[in-house]
């Protein structure tokens, strides 16, 4: 991603963005402006396979059940959700029939700057197609952008018992990765992920996805891997709280269950917030730099949220007895979120001092060619 | 000792089985799709504000089941019936059949239980077109209303897919509760105390709300269903973890909001708009106002045992 050729293309372009929803084959990049570089998530696939659904599901707090009435998509749609979220992705849906060959589309450029390509299998269909696909696009992915993270969703198993979900996974794993070795490309990997709109397994799984792509996703561990063991805390996640995807955790094992739960939590923080939270203005947000929640479950276990960025909350999860010593927990999630502050602050850092060492660079080339 | 019987009847496949189960036995809606129709004569217990029991009796409804358990267990069915709520599928095509059960119920009523107070929910008004549904509502309420003459029946238009069900049972729990004058007045008096917002009384079981005071105007007029969603939701959410939420408190920078045990059979919300109180005051205030009101509580006693029956 961070190679200084792909830098001076952008700074070529130079295009400035438009917030939209869907472009009609011209090709739009990062803004020259603030010189951040936006890694890609492709969600590509079959056609209806629900691509479109788990945009809106995830990013547009959708309801599932809703996205029954989601119309074909017949463009390529690229959605920035920086905007409302921390993630600084751009999710393009492709639409499910898109061909490779047709000469419209320059897929280099579009491979070139992605981060992560999803390809959604409908598994409740027959996926011998899918396959295929997956293996075209893959391969040609990987020709242009050997970087890119290939992740497999085999979409749609609400509907399959546990077994099944296991026996499917394997099935296509085998066959993926069959398909590959056939064709000599072994060093491809790819990820599978069991998901579903009507559960929580597409918001785990797009955490998965996201939390590769982000490059200071060890030192966030590392801060929370302080934050709980001076705190008296078992489990602490960090959110995105418009898509509910968790960017970061502590070192203990993930359970699914406490993952959902914060999810919950969220939902009826904000939910509450928006009722009784609004200030009378017009732009009022129902996030805001004092948002806090404190649920105390029976088995004496403590929910804690605090806002961290006006994207990113903290959910952790402490036994009441730790809770007594509330004080010392707020100092230390105070050094914790001026130390996130920091961390975010380098990036920005960083990319303004690359987005200058562009510009010198593409100056003194020009200066070079006059001559 | 009387006991007083609250009937939930209607129509086979009118929705009553989900709305049940969506109400007091806490499944959401897209959860009631895997019950299958009530086939048999089903019981179940069901305790409700604490000194009231509801014992619900699904019959199913299918037609000959129908008529021959209504014309032997009549008087037993009918008797000290303190409310009936009848449901009505909008999307019948037999509107005749309808009111013919629904008359034939109210004749029992007259007879029987002629105090009874009588509501009818007409159900499944999500399958309605949006720009149809106030019109189609007020016809089926004036049929209804006419039919029903003598007694006077409520109705409401409901779906479990929004929170038109809510409001509707809330209003129904809400004539059901003997001291509700009482304890609306004593809410005030608390809630001017403590200088909140809004407090919100909810009824354990159900999350349905009871009763609530405000002294400022709110901006959304269909809060307290929303409120009683989210919870609910929420409880359902822990409930997969086998453990269940005591307690909650929510704040910005323009609110606080705290939910917790009240009494034995309720659940309070408070909402404060000064954010410079201090959690705890307010904590320590609605535990002391905790002890007040379950006097409230224990003075009136257990009145009256509910039992509801489903047809």
């Amino acid at each position: 991603m961070s190679t200084d050729e792909e830098y001076e293309e952008d700074e070529l372009q130079a295009l400035s963005e438009t917030e939209g929803e869907c472009e009609d084959g011209v090709l739009q990049f990062s803004d020259s402006l603030t010189g951040e570089v936006k890694p890609r998530i492709l969600l590509m696939g079959l056609r209806r396979s629900g691509k479109s659904s788990i945009q809106k599901v995830v990013f547009h707090k959708m309801s599932p059940n809703e996205t029954l009435f989601l119309e074909s998509t017949n463009k390529i749609c690229r959605e920035d959700v920086s905007s409302s979220s921390f993630i600084s992705f751009q999710i393009w849906d492709f639409p499910g029939q898109i061909d490779f060959f047709d000469p419209t589309f320059d897929y280099e450029i579009i491979f070139r700057g992605t981060g992560a390509l999803i390809f959604v299998i409908d598994s409740q269909d027959d996926y011998v197609e899918a396959l295929s696909r997956l293996h075209l696009t893959v391969t040609r992915a990987y020709t242009v952008n050997p970087d890119i993270n290939f992740e497999v969703f085999i979409h749609k198993v609400d509907g399959l018992s546990d077994e099944h979900k296991i026996e499917k996974q394997r099935d296509i794993h085998k066959r993926a990765n069959d398909d590959l070795n056939d064709a000599g490309l072994e060093r491809i990997v790819l990820s599978f992920y069991l998901t579903s709109i009507y559960d929580h397994s597409i918001f785990e799984a797009f955490s998965k996805v996201a939390q590769k792509l982000i490059p200071q996703l060890p030192t966030l561990e590392n801060l929370l891997n302080i934050f709980i063991s001076n705190s008296g805390v078992e489990k602490a996640f960090l959110f995105d709280v418009v898509s509910k995807i968790y960017i970061a955790t502590d070192s203990s094992p993930v359970d699914m269950q406490t993952y959902e739960l914060s999810c919950d939590m969220i939902d009826v923080v904000m939910d509450i917030s928006s009722i009784y939270g609004l200030a009378n203005s017009e732009a009022a947000l129902p996030y805001d730099k004092e948002s806090t929640a404190i649920i105390h479950l029976n088995n004496s276990t403590v929910m804690y949220l605090r806002e961290v960025t006006k994207f990113l909350a903290m959910v952790c999860f402490l036994p009441k007895d730790s809770f007594g010593r509330k004080g010392l927990i707020d100092y230390n999630f105070h050094c914790f979120r001026k130390a996130i502050e920091e961390v975010f602050d380098v990036r920005v850092k960083v990319q303004q001092n690359r987005k200058l060492l562009g510009q010198r660079r593409w100056s003194k080339l020009t200066a070079a060619n006059t001559r | 000792n009387q006991s007083s019987s609250v009937l939930l009847m209607g129509k086979s496949g009118s929705g009553k089985t989900s709305m049940r189960s969506i109400i007091f036995a806490n499944y959401i809606a897209r959860d009631t799709r895997r019950l299958g129709a009530t086939i048999d004569v089903e019981h179940s217990h069901v305790r409700f504000l604490g000194n009231l029991v509801l014992n619900l009796w699904d019959c199913g409804g299918q037609d000959t089941f129908m008529e021959n358990y209504f014309t032997s267990q009549r008087d037993n069915i009918f008797r000290n019936v303190e409310v009936l709520i009848y449901v009505f599928d909008v999307e019948s095509r037999e509107l005749e059949k309808d009111m013919h059960y629904y008359q034939s119920c109210l004749e029992a009523i007259l007879q029987n239980s002629p105090d009874a107070k009588v509501f009818c929910l007409v159900h499944k008004m999500d399958l309605v077109q949006e720009d149809q549904r106030d019109l189609i509502f007020k016809e089926r309420e004036e049929d209804l209303k006419r039919l029903s003459r003598p007694l006077s029946c409520t109705c409401f238009r409901t779906s479990i897919w929004d929170e038109t069900l809510y409001k509707a049972w809330s209003s129904i729990v809400y004539q059901l509760i003997p001291n509700v004058q009482q304890l609306e007045t004593n809410l005030r008096n608390f809630a001017q105390i403590i200088e909140a917002d809004e407090v919100l009384l909810f009824e354990r079981a159900t999350f349905l709300v009871i009763s609530h005071y405000q002294c400022k105007e709110q901006r959304d007029a269909h809060r307290f269903e929303k409120i009683s969603n989210i919870i609910k939701q929420f409880k359902l959410s822990c409930s997969k973890l086998a453990a269940s939420f005591q307690s909650m408190e929510v704040r910005n920078s323009n609110f606080a909001a705290f939910i917790d045990v009240f009494t034995s059979n309720t659940y309070v919300m408070v909402i404060m708009s000064d954010p410079s109180i201090p959690s705890a005051a307010t904590l320590i205030n609605i535990r002391n106002a905790r002890k007040h009101f379950e006097k409230l509580e224990r003075v009136d006693g257990p009145k009256h045992s509910l039992h509801m029956r489903m047809r």
